[in-house]
C-alpha cells in the first residue's frame, strides 16, 4: 500500500501509523455527558467500503492526515491534512516509475 | 459402535470403501426452526453441536454464506492455550482447554489435539517479572504454569538462539505444558458431523440478506434460499458482525474488522515440538505434523475486510523468526494468507443475549478465537437455551464497555490494533 502524503509524495505504508476511525466526533472536552464519551471511545461504524480514517506520517514529515480508503480493496481516494495548512501547495513529486 | 473406529476402517478396507456416509447431509431449508445460527464456522458449528448434545435442542439450522469452515476456522495458526491473567478469561479459556482434552473422543473425530506446550519467551527482566505474575495468577486458579530458566529453555529448545543475535537475550520464559495445537479443519468437520447426526440442518450457500422482524423482535432471517423463521436467531460471524448487525439496524458496535496474516513454510524434518512466542516483538511459531513451520505475528493494524495483508508485517514477522531461529533463515515460505478478525475494544470476546429481543450475539474474538471454539459454542449454546449466560461467559457482555467493566488483558485501552 502506497500513501501519497501531501508534503512528501507517495511513500510506503511502513512509514505511516494508523490513528483510527475518523467517523467519530469527539465530544466537547468540557462535556460531562458520560454516554457521549462512551460512544466516542468504544463504538465504531466499521465500514465496509470507503472508510474515513486518520493516519500519521510518523516516519516522515509527521503530519497528521485524514484519508478515505476502501476497506475492501485498500484503494485510497483522498488524502488531506487533518488541519488545513496555510501556504501549502500540493506535492508535484512524480510517482515512482511514472514518466518524468 | 462409533462411526469411525478401527473396525469400520477394516470393514471398509475389505469392501472397497462403499459404506462411508457423507459427514453431513445437504438438506433444503425448512420454513421454521427453533434456533437459526448464522455462520457455519467453528463457533457456529460448535454452538449447534452443544445445543443438540447438552440442551436437547435439535430443530436447529446453521446458515452459511459459502461452505462450512471456509473462514477463520481454516485460516488460523491452530494454537490452544489458557495462559491468561484476568479471572474472567482464565475460567473461560481453561474450560475450553478441558473440552479440547476430550474433544476427539467426544466427537468420535480425530482433531489431533497435541499438548506440546506453549512457551512465552521473556526478553527483558521486567517481562520475566510480568510472566511470573501471570504464571502465579494462573496457578492460583488451578491452571498449570511453569517459569523456565535460561538453562531449562536451552535444553528444551536447542534450535533457539538464546541471545536472539545479541540484541534481545532471553531471560526466561513462561510455559504452559497443557497448551498445544489441533488440526483446525477437523474441528469444523467433527462438530458439523456431530450436530448433523443429532438432526441439525447445515444450510450451505445460503447468505443472510436481512432479518425478519415483528416489531422490535427478530423472528427469522431472509436468505438467498428463502425466508427462514426462527424462535431464536444466533449470530456468530466473526469479522462480518458489523455488516450483519447493520441489517438489523444496529450501526455501531465496539468492534473493528482487521486483517491478520499467517504463514507456513515448506515442510521440514522434526525441528521443534512446542509452541514458542517472541517476547520483544510479536511472533508465535509451531511446527505442524506435516513439517511446515506455522507462524504469525501482529494484525496489520488498519480497518479492512480484504483477506490479504501488506508487506511491512511480512517483513516484521520474518525478521523476528530469523532472529529466534537463525537456522530457519533460508527456509522458503510456502504460503501466506489473511483472515478478518473481529477486534473488540478491550481484546476480550462478547457472548451474550441480545442486543435485540430474539437475537444472540457471539463476536469480538480478536485473534484468539480458535482456542476458544469448544467453550465459545458451549457457553453460547447455554446462553441461547436458557436465555441467560453461564458464569463462564457472564462477564462477556456487549454493554460492559458503557458500564466501565472492560476486560482488558493487556491494559491497552480502546485501540484494537494494539490488542
Amino acid at each position: 500500500m502506497l500513501i501519497t502524503c501531501p508534503y512528501c509524495g507517495p511513500r510506503d505504508l511502513a512509514e505511516f501509523t494508523y490513528q483510527g476511525d475518523a467517523n467519530r466526533a469527539r465530544p466537547d472536552p468540557a462535556s460531562t455527558d458520560q454516554a457521549a464519551w462512551n460512544v466516542y471511545t468504544y463504538d465504531r461504524v466499521n465500514t465496509l467500503g470507503d472508510h474515513a480514517e486518520y493516519w500519521q506520517h510518523s516516519g516522515g514529515c509527521r503530519a497528521h492526515l485524514k484519508m478515505v480508503r476502501s476497506t475492501l480493496t485498500h484503494a485510497i481516494s483522498s488524502v488531506e491534512f487533518v488541519r488545513p495548512h496555510p501556504g501549502h501547495k500540493p506535492s508535484s513529486r512524480r510517482k515512482p516509475g511514472a514518466a518524468p | 459402535m462409533a462411526e469411525y473406529s478401527v473396525f469400520s476402517l477394516l470393514r471398509n478396507a475389505f469392501s472397497a470403501q462403499p459404506d462411508w456416509k457423507p459427514a453431513w447431509r445437504k438438506p433444503d431449508p425448512k420454513p421454521e426452526y427453533d434456533v437459526v445460527i448464522v455462520g457455519g464456522g467453528g463457533h457456529g458449528l460448535s454452538t449447534a453441536y452443544y445445543l443438540a448434545k447438552e440442551h436437547g435442542i435439535t430443530n436447529v439450522a446453521v446458515v452459511e454464506r459459502g461452505w462450512l469452515g471456509q473462514g477463520n476456522i481454516g485460516r488460523n495458526t491452530t494454537m490452544i492455550r489458557s495462559n491468561y491473567l484476568l479471572p474472567q478469561n482464565q475460567h473461560f479459556y481453561e474450560h475450553s482447554v478441558k473440552l479440547w482434552e476430550n474433544l476427539s473422543h467426544d466427537l468420535n473425530y480425530n482433531v489431533m489435539f497435541s499438548q506440546r506446550g506453549c512457551l512465552n519467551l521473556a526478553n527483558s527482566p521486567s517481562q520475566l517479572d510480568d510472566f511470573a505474575r501471570r504464571g502465579n495468577a494462573m496457578r492460583h486458579v488451578g491452571i498449570d504454569a511453569e517459569l523456565m530458566s535460561v538453562e531449562q529453555i536451552k535444553a528444551f529448545l536447542p534450535a533457539l538462539d538464546i541471545n536472539f543475535g545479541g540484541r534481545f537475550p532471553v531471560y526466561g520464559g513462561l510455559m504452559q505444558r497443557r497448551a498445544g495445537t489441533a488440526r483446525h479443519d477437523a474441528v469444523a468437520w467433527g462438530y458439523a458431523r456431530g450436530a448433523d447426526r443429532r438432526g441439525v440442518d447445515m444450510l450451505e450457500n445460503c447468505e443472510v440478506t436481512g432479518f425478519l422482524r415483528d416489531g422490535d423482535r427478530i423472528v427469522g432471517v431472509r436468505t438467498t434460499r428463502g425466508e427462514i423463521r426462527a424462535k431464536k436467531v444466533a449470530v456468530a460471524v466473526a469479522g462480518h458482525t458489523g455488516q450483519l448487525m447493520k441489517m438489523a439496524g444496529i450501526n455501531r458496535l465496539p468492534i473493528e474488522s482487521h486483517v491478520l496474516q499467517a504463514f507456513v513454510s515448506e515442510g521440514l524434518k522434526p525441528f521443534m515440538d512446542t509452541v514458542v512466542t517472541f517476547g520483544a516483538g510479536h511472533l508465535y511459531v509451531t511446527q505442524s505434523d506435516k513439517g511446515g513451520m506455522v507462524f504469525g505475528g501482529d494484525i496489520d493494524g488498519y480497518n479492512t475486510y480484504a483477506q490479504r495483508g501488506n508487506l511491512p508485517i511480512v517483513e516484521d514477522v520474518m525478521s523476528e523468526l530469523a532472529a529466534m531461529f537463525p537456522g530457519l533463515a533460508r527456509v522458503r515460505l510456502l504460503r501466506s494468507w489473511g483472515g478478518i478478525m473481529d477486534m473488540s475494544m478491550d481484546g476480550s470476546p462478547i457472548i451474550t443475549t441480545g442486543p435485540l429481543p430474539g437475537m444472540y450475539l457471539n463476536t469480538g474474538w480478536c485473534y484468539g478465537g480458535f482456542k476458544a471454539t469448544p467453550a465459545s459454542g458451549w457457553c453460547f449454546a447455554w446462553t441461547i437455551a436458557r436465555d441467560e449466560p453461564h458464569p463462564y461467559n457472564a462477564a462477556f457482555t456487549l454493554d460492559r464497555f458503557h458500564r466501565g467493566l472492560v476486560i482488558d488483558e493487556k491494559g491497552q485501552g480502546s485501540t484494537p490494533r494494539l490488542h
